[in-house]
């Protein structure tokens, strides 16, 4: 609080922090598809489409697909 | 540095999402899980009026009530705390001059309309016993499909409400690039496929609270996540905001 009375507009009126694109896309990329890849699992594996085999996926998890609006069967 | 901060968003992201699920889950277990099982047994009652035999369950109901729902939100949780994360890496700084909390909370807020609530309005989420086997293909692409139509409409809105600003002021371009999204998601609705697969004799108050449950879920994750990351990303960016200032990056290290 000492500070502000040096520096009175640091805290609100600096320019608000930009991360440059270069630094987040790869980031972006592989934990975007990753947990896109989670998204599916809880949402649709074994319901439309199914890259594993059997029911269990989907009845395991088959009240939270109906709660969180993901169509279900 | 930067490669850091994003790495350290990210998984503050993840943590507040997993936090976030927790409350979530606590919502749709006391709000949901009621009307799951009101309308798995309407479900039971029809197939025993029609003389079918149910099949055998994989997993039992107990287990699916606690556990199974507990995986489901909470990864879904973490998934959406990780995405959202990484969309507030690049919203920080380019929607406008918003500290890390209340940016954390508008992104929140935003993804609570984008990702859930305008493709709800369009395909809402549906009880057991609700929804015909047959389309559940159509309705899992169409639904993915009204997903991913709404946060890209939801982005373009934020970009042109940018391009926008100093044209109309900020209050005009937000209306504008609002008004612009409302009318590209009534086109979507206008055009896509609707389903209507409610069971006859499905009690219709029923169906009224299971979506409000679903609803009530989605809102007590987004809300949590927006409150609970802005708090961790303002601390994870104090240090930051101080390398411009050199005076102020002194005080906060002191904390």
């Amino acid at each position: 609080m000492a500070q502000s009375a040096v520096q009175p507009s640091s805290a609100t009126a600096a320019e608000p922090v930009k991360l440059p694109v270069g630094a987040i896309a790869p980031w972006a990329v592989f934990f975007g598809i990753l947990m896109l890849v989670l998204l599916y699992f809880v949402g649709a594996e074994q319901g439309a489409t199914a890259v594993t085999s059997g029911e269990n996926v989907h009845e395991w998890v088959h009240d939270a697909r109906h709660l969180l609006g993901f169509p279900c069967h | 540095m930067n490669n850091s901060i994003v790495r350290t968003l990210l998984v503050r992201g993840m943590l507040a999402g997993l936090a976030a699920g927790l409350l979530a889950l606590v919502t749709a277990y006391f709000l949901g899980e009621p009307r799951v099982d009101a309308a798995i047994a309407f479900e039971e009652a029809e197939h025993a009026a029609h003389g079918h035999e149910h099949g055998v369950e994989a997993v039992s109901r107990s287990l699916q009530s606690t556990a199974g729902l507990s995986t489901g939100v909470l990864v879904y949780g973490v998934a959406f705390g990780g995405i959202a994360a990484l969309a507030y890496c690049f919203a920080l700084g380019r929607i406008g001059r918003f500290g890390p909390r209340s940016a954390a909370l508008l992104l929140a807020a935003g993804g609570l309309v984008a990702v859930y609530v305008v493709p709800f309005l369009k395909y809402p989420a549906n009880p057991p016993a609700v929804g015909d086997a047959d389309t559940i293909g159509q309705r899992t692409a169409l639904y993915f499909l009204m997903t991913a139509l709404s946060v890209l409409l939801a982005v373009a809105a934020v970009i042109l409400g940018r391009r926008l600003a100093p044209r109309l002021g900020n209050w005009n371009a937000t209306l504008a690039a609002a008004a612009a999204f409302a009318v590209a998601v009534g086109l979507a609705y206008a055009f896509l496929p609707s389903f209507d697969e409610v069971p006859e004799g499905f009690p219709g108050t029923l169906l009224w609270q299971f979506r409000l449950a679903a609803l009530a879920v989605q809102a007590t994750l987004w809300t949590a996540f927006g409150l609970i990351f802005g708090v961790l990303a303002e601390r994870a960016l104090a240090p930051r905001t101080g390398q411009q200032a050199p005076v102020t990056r002194a005080a906060t290290a002191a904390h």
